[in-house]
């Protein structure tokens, strides 16, 4: 047990020994959802905040549901309604939402690094729930949990991450955590989205799919990231699909117990199959179940021995 | 053993005082059946499975066991950090049931009030006994045990060192002298 991290902001910072106590801690609070009272006053009387300020739907309700689960109150704050669209600076923003005695922030914005800035100077923990093409720990952490609870293992294991990994904080998060527990990283995609810089980060790149996915314990399919890419990478989706698209021709390539991931939301018929999403062999749905385990665990872990009221230790 | 502990139970006595909490659960309890045993991480983990094997020879039944952990329901997560925390696994419904809590050493209480609570979010049992290897004294809320294996009055700066062969040891109960790293 090693954790005394008052702020979740990466997963790059995190040693494999902090990675695991997430995990492990994780599991105690996924068997705490299968229970009829699924809630705990862990987190009793503390505020938590979602400072969504790039748009979320999916990590927000699983950081409010996992918020409430721990009895905290929440306060969700998104940017279309907010102070921000009338020209008060985050700081500003940040320092309001502490005024109001908020012990946890949990931040999305389109700029990286943006959860680290308000680290520097709130007193209150702050957790990333994506920053731009930079990190989104918590994905990271529950895709790492949903591997290990699936494969009993992660050490050893050929996790293949395919799709649009340059505008991906979800393909960097799990780089991260994956090869600091030992998993052999190979990426895939087109060769605009999968750049050769990579391999610094530990893994093999490769624009052969079939390559790709032959030996693979693991296939984590990313969504084409429209909204993030400033001009045309590839020709047409319909060419994304039939080079990179997981369909039932490349399953049958695969391992028979190689599992399928996604973070969603997926675009059926796009990059995954529409039958294999609801294959055995999917693990999507599982994935979202063990996010609200995992957020929980992390709202935890950073809640603490800080001290009433998010006063500074 | 450690150059500043003394030894309070030995493997022999341990078995001895398991042996006779188990009888006392046998007498108190009627009906095997609405027994079930529940283990506090980790140490009432070992203890609950030794009771259990040792009351389905007396009953000649299986008993119900489960296990939990109190982490989530402390009163001091703000002032220390995080504990690590393992499954609460109950695979049973507690509802009607006697739930005999188990734990190694009954100190203040506050783990035992933590147990409570968690128990509440679980069901409704009939009743909860409380069986402890050892009671040290010091209890800062209202709570008693009704099975105890050895009463061991002891300061608050000392500290009970309870092992079980289960972590690679010798079963052992020892009381390290205050003031000790």
């Amino acid at each position: 047990m090693s954790w005394t991290r008052k702020h979740l902001l990466d997963i790059q910072s995190l040693t494999p020994d902090e990675i695991v106590t997430v995990l492990d801690t994780a599991r105690a609070f996924k068997a705490v959802g299968e229970r009829a009272i699924k809630k705990v006053p862990a987190l009793r009387g503390k505020t938590v905040v979602n400072l969504f300020v790039e748009p979320s739907t999916r990590t927000r309700i699983s950081f409010e549901l996992a918020a409430q689960r721990l009895t905290a109150d929440v306060i969700n704050f998104s940017a279309e309604a907010s102070s921000l669209k009338k020209g008060e600076t985050l700081r500003d923003t940040a320092r309001n939402l502490e005024a109001l005695n908020a012990d946890i922030i949990v931040m999305r914005h389109s700029a990286s690094g943006a959860p680290h800035f308000l680290a520097r100077f709130l007193h209150a923990s702050v957790v990333n729930a994506g920053d731009g093409a930079h990190e989104h720990p918590t994905q990271a952490l529950l895709d790492t949990f949903t591997i290990r609870e699936k494969k009993g293992r992660i050490e050893g294991l050929n996790v293949t991450i395919l799709g649009d990994i340059l505008y991906s904080r979800v393909a960097r998060s799990n780089i991260w955590a994956l090869t600091k527990l030992g998993a052999k990283v190979t990426l895939c995609g087109p060769a605009t989205l999968v750049p050769r810089v990579f391999e610094q980060m530990g893994c093999r790149v490769t624009y052969d799919v079939t390559e790709a996915i032959r030996d693979a314990d693991i296939i984590n399919l990313l969504r084409i990231q429209h909204e993030r890419q400033r001009k045309a990478m590839f020709p047409s989706i319909n060419e994304y699909t039939s080079l990179f698209g997981l369909t039932k021709a490349r399953l049958a390539l695969t391992k028979p117990d190689a599992l399928i991931m996604h973070p969603g939301p997926i675009n059926r018929g796009v990059e995954i199959d529409s039958e294999i999403a609801d294959s055995p062999r999917s693990v999507i749905l599982d994935q979202v179940t063990n996010g609200l385990a995992v957020r929980m665990a992390v709202l935890f872990l950073i809640n603490g021995g800080k001290g009433p009221q998010g006063v500074a230790q | 053993m450690k150059s500043n502990e003394i030894l309070i139970l030995n493997q022999a006595a341990m078995e001895r005082a398991l042996t006779r909490i188990a009888h006392e659960i046998a007498e108190r309890n009627e009906h095997p059946a609405e027994v079930a045993l529940v283990g506090i991480h980790r140490g009432g983990v070992f203890l609950a499975q030794r009771l259990a094997a040792l009351l389905s020879t007396i009953w000649s039944c299986p008993v119900l066991l489960g296990q939990m952990d109190i982490g989530m329901h402390r009163d001091d997560l703000d002032r220390r950090t995080p504990p690590s925390l393992r499954p609460t696994v109950i695979p049973f419904d507690v509802t009607g049931k006697t739930l005999i809590l188990v734990d190694d050493v009954l100190f203040s209480g506050r783990t035992v009030r933590a147990a409570l609570d968690a128990l509440h979010d679980i069901g409704r049992p009939k009743r909860i006994q409380l069986a402890v290897l050892i009671d040290r004294g010091h209890r800062e809320l209202p709570i008693k045990a009704d099975f105890v294996g050895k009463n061991v009055p002891s300061a608050l700066d000392e500290r009970i060192r309870v092992r079980f062969r289960e972590q690679g040891g010798e079963d052992e109960v020892a009381l390290e002298k205050g003031g000790a790293a």
